[in-house]
């Protein structure tokens, strides 16, 4: 099972990016645990400088933008492989 | 390697695609800019059958010609800057501030400010990376305070309705207010005001962050282009709410009605302006075409670009965003000396032009 984190403060961004993530992993049908993070303590943990921030698996794919559903399809498909 | 005949270059390349996509964007944009006057004139005076001294004929002429001269600066401008921004990696500039110390550390982290755009998904970011990273508070609230007083918005509107000399004097005044303050800010011995969970933060031991993205121009491109309709789509009714105010101003507005109010002579209307703009929150597309309007009924360059800056640059939303990372205290202070610098660069506005 995947593990993916959005990492944002709740802004517009960060709320589109939870939802692209949601998509893909439901067209996937990829079992994920997609999780808000929200706090900046724990957002700031993982070392970005920007938000938001998409985190699969403990490793942070992307920051500061938000990546299109094909991106992040791959980065599934790639995370779901070394798993 | 096979070449596939049905194939043009400009499909096999998508670099190649998206630059001539680009470059007929550019020319179907000089076009239109050029027919804007023409366009503006027949709809008033033509169309309209406005007689051409009439109030209501100066107000409309003035609105169908700006209307569509500020969305075409502004798409093809914000696109510009949306692709250089592309080229500027928050790390590096972090890393770059830190080795410098204060004075050209403020220097740099006020232009860095300039550049990009206040939001909670940057700035407070941002800050932390900042303080984490050990750099002096002062040169960090250069960065926090040049951040949300200038923005690309207003920069390209001033352009547009104020000309090339006055956008370059709002840059300069901005980022010179950055650094000035944030050398004061940074001799108060502040550091017990920022929020302690900012210097508790520890990076956890197994990150992996991918430092260096490696973008296509066609990526690029397509990722300014988006970012490009989102800012021009947020401001749109601001704009346009924005020159129909300037435009009633400007046709039924007495000539030098204001200049008792805001004019030079009127030594309070700096600080007043400020002072009335610090609550006022608007978006600088709003606020702009209306100074813009005042200007013309003899309120001074000055006055009218303190107001816009404390409009823009101190609201209550941007205090939500700080307080997240800085005590009432700090804000109070925060506020108060970028107020000040703001006056004393109107004033000094309305002494030299």
């Amino acid at each position: 099972m995947l593990n993916i984190k959005i990492l944002g403060s709740g802004c517009a961004n960060c709320k589109r990016l939870e939802q692209i993530a949601r998509t893909v992993v439901e067209d996937m049908r990829v079992e994920a645990d997609v999780v808000k993070v929200t706090e900046y303590p724990d957002i700031m943990a993982y070392g970005i400088t920007s938000t938001p921030g998409l985190v699969i698996n403990e490793k942070v794919m992307s920051f500061g933008r938000i990546p299109t559903p094909a991106e992040v399809t791959t980065w599934v498909t790639d995370a779901l492989q070394a798993a | 390697m096979q070449l596939n005949p049905t194939q043009t270059p400009l499909q096999k390349n998508p670099d190649l695609r998206s630059w001539a996509l680009v470059a007929l964007a550019a020319i179907v944009w000089i076009i239109l800019y050029n027919l804007i006057q023409p366009f503006a004139d027949w709809l008033a005076y033509g169309l309209l059958a406005l007689p051409q001294d009439s109030h209501l004929g100066e107000s409309l002429a003035f609105f169908f010609y700006d209307v569509p001269k500020l969305f075409l600066l502004l798409s093809g401008m914000i696109f510009v800057i949306s692709l250089l921004q592309t080229f500027i990696n928050t790390q590096k500039v972090r890393t770059m501030v830190e080795k410098r110390g204060e004075g050209i550390g403020n220097l740099m982290a006020a232009a860095f400010g300039a550049i990009t755009p206040f939001c909670s998904c940057s700035s407070v970011p941002l800050f932390i990376g900042f303080v984490q990273a050990g750099i002096p508070l002062g040169v960090t609230f250069s960065f926090l305070i040049t951040s949300p007083l200038m923005n690309e918005v207003a920069f390209v509107m001033l352009i547009g309705l104020f000309g090339w000399k006055i956008a370059g004097l709002y840059l300069l005044s901005g980022v010179t207010i950055g650094i000035v303050s944030g050398l004061i800010l940074g001799r108060l011995k502040l550091e017990r005001y920022v929020e302690g969970f900012v210097y508790d933060i520890k990076p956890r031991a197994n990150i992996d962050l991918k430092l260096e993205e490696k973008l296509t121009w066609a990526e690029r491109i397509s990722r300014s282009w988006d970012s490009t309709k989102e800012i021009v789509g947020k401001v749109f009714w601001f704009v346009i709410i924005g020159i129909g105010i300037g435009a009633f101003i400007h046709g039924y507005v007495p000539q030098d009605a204001l200049t008792g109010i805001m004019g030079k002579s009127a030594w309070w209307s700096v600080p007043a302006s400020v002072l009335v703009g610090i609550p006022l929150y608007s978006n600088a597309a709003g606020v702009i075409p209306i100074v813009s309007a005042l200007l013309d009924k003899g309120a001074s360059l000055g006055t009218v670009l303190a107001f816009m800056m404390s409009v823009v640059g101190l609201s209550l939303p941007e205090v939500i965003i700080l307080r997240r990372v800085l005590k009432p205290q700090l804000i109070a202070i925060f506020i108060g000396v970028i107020a000040v610098a703001i006056i004393l660069t109107g004033y000094l506005f309305n002494l030299v032009m």
